[in-house]
């Protein structure tokens, strides 16, 4: 996500991008001023848990947060237009076209009523104006494309006839038919098997680099993100935390929200039986979000100041890598932070204090 | 394997549960049956945990169930300590259970969202246990404390009103309040956040150790699997490959299909590599009508005419590594 160079190969420029739903009890606010910039052929990642304002950020941007209740400000520039104040019908005429969507739950974005066959060539036919034959014939390579066997048979099927693996491939097959500069896959593989989803971000991987497509990959998955994107936008209640180059992020990891997710998260090269360095409580209320950083009340960290200013967006040595908070990982200032909340017992510290050994249990709530 | 056998199994004095041979089948309509489990034996030993790991429709699950007789078996024998599960009456069964409890994946819809939770955690004492309010209510308290719920806090409260991580806390706590032997967790974590995820699974390796409890794991998840477990068994088709010690199998997975599951996992190091190279656009065949021989041989890169004629036996390829296959990846001593 650098500023550099080459200016014509940015495609995606979001700018203080801000959703609210507003209910009952009061205004949710789930996306407060994300800003970030995609180029041609990148991969973005965007990680956080369930109610960070991934899956909302994203949506927002492909204008698919609908309903009188939601409203979006910001900027989201897309090859010089701005997609968040085009009439709905410009948006129409993009969806499929220049941006498309792969969802979390291949077997509700899929019409069941419908073959397989008529939903991946519905774009080809409505934007493209391409002929009932010649659909036909591009549906079969785009089936192939996605490693479909006997696509000229799976085209007549519908879609419980497909496994869920199998479903998620047409769901891509559906989205690539047009070739879009931009495909949002949401939580593409979360609700498939360890060995489809590797099948399925290969195939995602590989589709990518071959047409120059820029993709954002929304997860709540850290080994996701890592061997597959360019960049990575950490996001805890609804703002960025820490933006990088994915290899950096992970190399030097500077918010203590993006080391907490990556602590608790059980490894392979682990022996069994390693203690888990769980995140202590839970995610804030977006209707009345904490004053200062949202990730206060949670972090190993934290100090007078954090419950009072929010931290800037910024980068400190490297212009790239950017984060947001006062006592970084890594820093001297950081490190005294850690150290003088242990030596207090704040109980979010001494959880996942290694060094003393007496790292204790599950971090009560209730 | 996907192969038979039972050279994995331990002498029957050291183990709690044995299972030998078990066969769960379901009637598909017109005259097939699902076969999702077809004659795999295991033993559990007292204090254990034992991870059962594959992809969904393994027969995983239905194992783990067919533990607590929901559904009984096909055929097949189930012996907790000397007691033959398979034979009891419902009513002698019923009285089992307070000895093997189970939890269960979406916490949310395994509490009952119209009791309050002093009254879901309650309800096996009801069943079970002492008849004294005051005494039930001790209890309650005192397993809500230990699964790190504030019992004065949440009594009243009905379900909906905790997050996903405290329902399975609280899911936790009403299985252990009639202090059972084994617990059986069905994809406890597979529906929750990664930070709750941790917290849940220190939860329960922390509850093993105070309540003496012996764990049936299963999961999809092997990072997870390896982190609870004791012992690992990988499960494909109804069938199961591989049983080992959980670092000895991440070290030297020896049947391709836990090969396979390695080398899908994501890790979250971009330094390394994703393997592209991972062959498998294979996909799990219909356990109706399940291949010959060995099971995976239709997604295995090893597979030769033996595969299809002859199904793998189980058999020791490194001191407590069992695997079920003709062509392990380890060299199998004696050969």
């Amino acid at each position: 996500m650098s500023d550099a160079v080459e200016t014509d190969r940015r495609l995606l420029t979001v700018t203080d991008l801000r959703t609210t739903f507003s209910i009952a009890a009061g205004d949710v606010q789930a996306v407060r001023g994300v800003s970030f910039a995609l180029d041609r052929g990148r991969t973005l990642g965007i990680v956080g848990e369930s109610g960070c304002g991934k899956t909302v950020l994203a949506r927002s941007i492909m204008r698919l947060n609908l309903g009188s209740n939601v409203t979006t400000t910001g900027m989201a520039e897309f090859a010089g237009r701005d997609l968040l104040s085009l009439p709905m019908a410009d948006m129409h005429e993009m969806w499929g076209m220049e941006l498309a969507m792969v969802f979390q739950d291949p077997m509700t974005s899929l019409n069941p009523l419908v073959r397989v066959g008529r939903q991946v060539t519905e774009h080809l036919r409505h934007h493209l104006g391409v002929g009932r034959a010649e659909a036909a014939r591009t549906a079969v390579d785009l089936l192939k494309e996605v490693r479909i066997p006997e696509p000229e048979a799976r085209l007549k099927a519908y879609p419980h006839e497909l496994s869920g693996g199998m479903r998620q491939r047409i769901c891509i097959a559906i989205a690539l038919a047009c070739e879009p500069s931009l495909l949002f896959a949401d939580e593409p593989t979360t609700a498939l098997d360890v060995t489809v989803q590797h099948q399925i971000l290969n195939l995602l991987g590989r589709e990518q680099r071959e047409r120059d497509m820029a993709m954002v990959l929304v997860t709540h998955d850290l080994g996701v993100v890592a061997g597959r994107t360019d960049d990575t936008l950490v996001m805890y209640a609804g703002m960025v935390v820490e933006q990088a180059p994915t290899g950096s992020l992970f190399d030097d990891m500077r918010h203590p929200y993006s080391e907490a997710l990556l602590r608790s998260l059980p490894r392979t090269n682990q022996a069994s039986h390693t203690r888990l360095a769980a995140i202590t409580g839970r995610p804030p209320d977006l209707i009345d979000p904490p004053s200062g950083c949202a990730f206060s009340p949670r972090c190993p960290y934290v100090q007078p100041r954090c419950r009072e200013e929010v931290p800037p967006l910024s980068a400190v040595d490297d212009p790239d890598h950017r984060f947001a908070c006062w006592t970084p990982v890594g820093s001297p200032e950081g490190s005294e932070a850690f150290a003088r909340n242990v030596a207090e017992g704040l109980p979010q510290a001494v959880a996942v204090d290694l060094t003393t050994g007496s790292s204790t249990s599950s971090g009560g709530v209730g | 394997m996907a192969g038979t056998g039972k050279a994995h199994l331990r002498p029957e004095d050291e183990v709690l549960i044995r299972v030998e041979d078990l066969v769960v089948e379901f009637p598909a309509g017109r005259g097939r049956t699902v076969k999702a489990v077809s004659g795999i034996s295991f033993d559990i030993a007292k204090g254990e945990t034992l991870g059962l790991v594959g992809e969904s429709g393994c027969g995983k699950s239905t194992t783990g169930r067919a533990l607590i007789q929901l559904p009984s078996p096909t055929s097949g024998s189930v012996r907790h300590g000397l007691v033959e599960l398979t034979e009891l009456s419902d009513e002698a069964m019923r009285r089992r259970r307070t000895d093997i409890q189970m939890i269960f994946q979406d916490p949310i819809s395994s509490l009952n969202p119209r009791r309050t939770v002093g009254e879901i955690v309650a309800e096996p004492l009801r069943v079970w246990g002492p008849k004294g309010a005051a005494e039930q209510k001790a209890l309650v308290d005192k397993i809500l404390d230990a699964v790190g719920i504030d019992p004065d806090l949440a009594r009243d409260k009905r379900p909906h009103e905790f997050s996903g991580g405290q329902c399975q806390r609280i899911s936790i706590a009403r299985s252990l309040v009639v202090d059972p032997e084994l617990l059986i967790c069905d994809e406890p974590v597979s529906a929750l956040d990664v930070s709750v995820q941790a917290q849940i699974l220190n939860l329960l390796e922390d509850l093993k150790v105070e309540y003496g409890l012996t764990l049936v794991f299963i999961a999809h998840d092997l990072a997870v699997v390896k982190n609870v477990s004791d012992r690992v068994a990988v499960m494909y088709l109804g069938k199961l490959c591989e049983v080992a010690g959980p670092d000895e199998l991440f070290a030297n997975a020896a049947h391709p299909y836990t090969a396979l599951l390695l080398g899908s996992i994501p890790e979250p190091d971009p330094s390394a590599a994703v393997d592209e190279d991972l062959v498998d656009d294979g996909e799990l065949p219909s356990p109706i009508n399940p291949p010959s021989g060995c099971r995976f041989r239709t997604r295995c890169p090893e597979a030769s005419e033996l595969c299809a004629d002859e199904e793998p036996q189980m058999r020791e390829v490194l001191p407590g590594h069992h695997v079920a296959c003709h062509h392990p990846l380890v060299a199998v001593a004696g050969q």
